[in-house]
C-alpha cells in the first residue's frame, strides 16, 4: 500500500471540506473494496477520509412506504433488521447474501452503490425498486445513477448520505454467487410496485453493470409468474463472458434467476 | 504517523503507527500477538479474523486507524488463563484442525456465529456463516462439527452464569 493519511470525519460537511483540502482524496466506508484495491496498489490516496462513524450516515427508517438505509450502514444491520424485513424481504434476504459475515459488517451500502461493481447487490435492488439516491448536494434516481462499469453520476466530493427505497407490493433477489467471492455470477432483482409497475434489474451479468431487462419486464408485467418467463429470449449480446461463464451461459442465468426470484417473491 | 489507541484483550495499548498500517499488522508487529494470521491478504480466507467491538472482521481488510477506540478480541484473548475457551476445547476434542493456520481465523469466526445465534445453530447454518474462512485440510467436517459442540457447551455455559 502507498502511504497516505488516514482522517476520521464526525459530520458530512467536515468529510466534504477534509476531501476538498486533500490534493488525492478518497472517502472510506467499509473499506472492504477501497482497502483490497489500495493493497494492490491500484489506488494510491492522498488522504482517506473515514465516513463510518459519522453518526447521521448510519441507521435504518421505515416510515410509510419508504425504507431509508443511511449510506454507511453495514450490510449485517440491513439483513439483521426486523423493520427491513417485515417491509422489504428482499432487500433482507439481498443483504445477507452479500460476501461473508465478516465482509457483511464492514461493507457499507453507499460503498456499494459509489462503487457501482458489475456484479454488486445492491444496485440491482436499487435500479429493479426504483430507489432515490440521496447526497449531500441532491436526490438521484437509480436510473439516472448508474453510468456503468464502476461509474455513477457521483461528482467528484460528492457523498452518499441515505438510499430511499420504496416498499413495493412483491419484490424478490435470486443470485448465483461465484463460489469463492460470493458477487454475483449473475443476479436478478424483481420487483412489483405497489402501482402495478413491473421492473427487474440484473447484475454481475452485463459489460455496463447494472441494468433492466425489458423483455422480462413485460413478461411479468402480463403474467406475474415465473413460468411467464419461459418463453422470454434473452440476448447475449452485450453480456459478459469470462473464465466464470459465457455470455450464453450467464443469459440463461438471467432466466434461471429472474424465475427463481419471482417464486421467493411469492 | 498517528497514534492508535485500543484496548486489546482487555488491555488498553497506544501504538505510533504510519496511517497506511493494517490492523493485523498492528497487532502482529507492534504487539507481538501472532496467534492471528495472514492467509491470503486479499480479504477472501478469514485467517486474519478478530472481533472489533464483539463483531468479527478480517483484520487484513481495516486500517489500524479505523479501529482506534475500539476493543479487539484476538485468538490470545478468548481462554481464561489456563482454560480453553469453549469453542478451543471443542476444536481439540473433535479434531477441528489439522496444520492449525486458518484455526484462530475459524475460531473468532465460529464464536461470533454462535453469539449472533445463540443455541439455535445447526449445520447448514454453521457451513454458509463460515463461508468467508477457507481451510486448506480438514474438509470443514471436523470444523463444523466443534462449532455445532461448542455451541452446545457455551448454551450451558451461558444458563449457568
Ligand atoms: C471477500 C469479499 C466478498 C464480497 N462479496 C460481495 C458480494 O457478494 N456482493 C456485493 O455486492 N459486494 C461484495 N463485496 C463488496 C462489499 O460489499 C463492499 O463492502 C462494498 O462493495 C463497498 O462498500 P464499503 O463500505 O466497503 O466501501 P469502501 O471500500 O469504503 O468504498 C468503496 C468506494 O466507494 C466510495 N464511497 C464509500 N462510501 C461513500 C459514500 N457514502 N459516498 C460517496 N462515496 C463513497 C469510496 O470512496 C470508494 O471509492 C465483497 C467484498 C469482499 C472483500
Ligand atoms: S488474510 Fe485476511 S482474509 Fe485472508
Ligand atoms: S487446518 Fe490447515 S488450513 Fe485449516
Amino acid at each position: 500500500m502507498y502511504e497516505t493519511n488516514y482522517h476520521r470525519a464526525s459530520s458530512v460537511d467536515e468529510a466534504a471540506a477534509l476531501f476538498a483540502k486533500g490534493k488525492e482524496a478518497k472517502y472510506l466506508a467499509g473499506g472492504h473494496t477501497l482497502i483490497p484495491v489500495m493493497k494492490q496498489r491500484l489506488a494510491g490516496p492522498s488522504d482517506v477520509i473515514d465516513l463510518a462513524r459519522i453518526k447521521e450516515l448510519v441507521g435504518i427508517e421505515v416510515a410509510g412506504d419508504t425504507v431509508t438505509v443511511k449510506a454507511a450502514t453495514p450490510h449485517y444491520d440491513v439483513a439483521a433488521s426486523d423493520a427491513v424485513r417485515k417491509a422489504i424481504p428482499a432487500l433482507s434476504s439481498l443483504a445477507s447474501q452479500i460476501g461473508d459475515p465478516a465482509v457483511r459488517h464492514r461493507g457499507t451500502i453507499g460503498g456499494s452503490l459509489a462503487n457501482n461493481d458489475p456484479a454488486a447487490d445492491y444496485p440491482a435492488a436499487a435500479m429493479a425498486l426504483g430507489a432515490t439516491i440521496k447526497t449531500n448536494k441532491r436526490s438521484i434516481a437509480a436510473d439516472d445513477f448508474f453510468k456503468g462499469l464502476f461509474s455513477t453520476a457521483l461528482q467528484d466530493g460528492e457523498i452518499i448520505t441515505a438510499v430511499s427505497f420504496p416498499v413495493p407490493a412483491k419484490a424478490g433477489y435470486a443470485k448465483f454467487p461465484h463460489p469463492a467471492s460470493r458477487f454475483a455470477l449473475t443476479g436478478v432483482f424483481v420487483a412489483k410496485a405497489k402501482s402495478g409497475d413491473v421492473r427487474v434489474a440484473v447484475t454481475g451479468a452485463s459489460q455496463s453493470g447494472v441494468m433492466r431487462s425489458a423483455a422480462i419486464e413485460a413478461a411479468l408485467k402480463a403474467n406475474w409468474a415465473a413460468s411467464a418467463v419461459d418463453g422470454v429470449s434473452v440476448s447475449s449480446s452485450g453480456l459478459l463472458s469470462d473464465i466464470h461463464g459465457s455470455s450464453d451461459y450467464r443469459a440463461n442465468l438471467i432466466k434461471v434467476m429472474a424465475q427463481r426470484a419471482v417464486t421467493a417473491a411469492g | 504517523m498517528s497514534t492508535v489507541k485500543l484496548t486489546v484483550n482487555g488491555k488498553a495499548v497506544s501504538v505510533d503507527v504510519e496511517d497506511r498500517t493494517l490492523l493485523v499488522q498492528l497487532l502482529r508487529d507492534h504487539l507481538n500477538l501472532t496467534g492471528t494470521h495472514v492467509g491470503c491478504d486479499t480479504s477472501q480466507c478469514g485467517a486474519c479474523t478478530v472481533h472489533i467491538d464483539g463483531k468479527a472482521v478480517k483484520s487484513c481488510t481495516v486500517l489500524a486507524g479505523q479501529a482506534d477506540g475500539s476493543s479487539i478480541t484476538t485468538i490470545e484473548g478468548l481462554a481464561k488463563g489456563d482454560e480453553l475457551h469453549p469453542m478451543q476445547a471443542a476444536f481439540r476434542d473433535n479434531h477441528g484442525l489439522q496444520c492449525g493456520f486458518c484455526t484462530p481465523g475459524m475460531i473468532m469466526s465460529a464464536v461470533d456465529i454462535v453469539k449472533r445465534h445463540g443455541g439455535q445453530l445447526d449445520e447448514a447454518t454453521v457451513r454458509h456463516e463460515l463461508e468467508g474462512n477457507i481451510c486448506r485440510c480438514t474438509g470443514y467436517h471436523n470444523i463444523v462439527k466443534s462449532v455445532l459442540d461448542a455451541a452446545g457447551r457455551m448454551k450451558v455455559a451461558q444458563a449457568a452464569e
